[in-house]
């Protein structure tokens, strides 16, 4: 029910937001045509702004991936894990969670095929990506864009929040589903 | 900033050193930067359209109107926005896209957000309170329906892959009221903007 709700709003609400706007500007006698090319002209601007933040991030994230240190981390952390009821399987979606949002969802597709889809790590994992939002990409791309060097307390904030959102995912997974 | 970006590629180093993978890691790295570019063109299509679309509403005034409805509220996370600034309006569709998991049109909002932020920005290298907040909302991603992820269980054959609705809600909901009182604590412990040498990111 809810769920129907929330997925009409979600189909309607990119044209409908079109629509109103258009008709406004309209309405407003708005030169609509000319408007929209010139505020599209700063959007190509701001992409090749962004770019070389954008290379920095994925570079590093890519590394990481590759490096086989995720694998590693399982390796170590495997006792820990157990004890609190982690599905191992689930530990490099909380690592990569917060770098690379391609790279979650392809984690997420091999934990749903490894351990199938009604299954706990598959749940768990999946509430972990569908809370969260990709901190560094975001963060690189906002601030990227406007040029801030200096991030200052948004960057911790985008960690800890990342960390509290984890947590809850693993109680709250726990509540419902164990 | 700087720390964490090098203890990412240090410990890749390491790592892909440890285990023998050297080759890899050089793949990786050209894999990366041919996808950030990927990435680029892609915000660049979609960004160009929404900023667009972004520039009549601005133009119209419809969102110094939607900004002068949502002014009560704003006040209270954005104390530093004026009033009827066009920014509310901008942050006002940035949460709103995010929350219905739009986020083709949530990064190109948000970015002409930080644009109004910049110019009321003092220290234009350094994050004004207000974008740290702004970005705090778009970090935690506030989302109430991840329909990506249901798309992927469902694609496994999950027999109902919409049990995962609640919990997650109740999530993300937690993660993002965090997020806002995080940076409100940390605003009110981290030294002011104007002293950039105090600021280690």
């Amino acid at each position: 029910m809810l769920k129907d709700i929330i997925q009409t709003i979600s189909i309607w609400l990119i044209p409908g937001l079109i629509l109103i706007i258009l008709s406004y500007g309209i309405a407003k006698k708005v030169p609509v045509y000319e408007t929209f090319t010139e505020g599209a002209k700063s959007g190509i601007k701001v992409a090749m702004d962004v770019l070389p933040y954008l290379i920095a991030i994925i570079v590093a994230i890519s590394m990481l991936r590759e490096s086989g240190a995720i694998e590693l981390a399982q390796k170590f952390t495997a006792g820990i894990l157990d004890f609190l009821k982690i599905p191992i399987d689930v530990l490099p979606v909380m690592i990569v969670r917060s770098l690379s949002g391609s790279a979650t969802l392809g984690l997420l597709s091999d934990i749903v095929s490894k351990c199938g889809a009604d299954s706990y790590p598959a749940r768990l994992a999946a509430i972990m990506v569908g809370s969260s939002e990709t901190t560094f990409y975001v963060l690189s791309v906002y601030f990227g864009a406007v040029g801030i060097k200096k991030f200052r307390h948004a960057l911790i904030t985008g960690i800890l929040a990342d960390i509290v959102g984890i947590i809850a995912a693993i109680i709250v997974c726990r509540w419902f589903f164990l | 900033m700087n720390y964490i970006w090098y203890l990412i590629i240090l410990v890749s180093i390491i790592c892909a050193a440890a285990t023998n993978n050297l080759q890899g890691l050089l793949n990786g790295i050209i894999d990366g930067a041919q996808k950030s570019v990927e990435v680029a063109l892609y915000l660049a299509g979609i960004m160009a359209f929404w900023l667009g679309i972004m520039k009549i509403a601005e133009k119209s005034g419809l969102i110094t109107l939607i900004a002068s409805f949502l002014t009560p509220i704003a006040k209270l996370l954005f104390p530093q926005i004026p009033k009827n600034n066009p920014a509310i309006g901008d942050i006002a569709m940035n949460f709103t896209a995010n929350a219905f998991g739009l986020s083709n049109a949530a990064t190109p909002i948000g970015i002409k957000a930080m644009e109004e932020l910049q110019k009321l920005n003092e220290e234009k290298t350094s994050a004004s309170n207000s974008m740290c907040t702004l970005l705090a909302m778009n970090t935690a991603g506030f989302q109430l329906v991840p329909a990506t992820v249901i798309a992927v269980l469902a694609a496994f054959g999950a027999k109902n892959p919409s049990v995962i609705i609640l919990p997650a809600l109740i999530v993300t909901t937690i993660a993002f009221i965090s997020a806002l009182v995080i940076v409100k604590v940390l605003e009110k412990l981290s030294p002011p903007q104007k002293i950039p040498e105090a600021d280690k990111c």
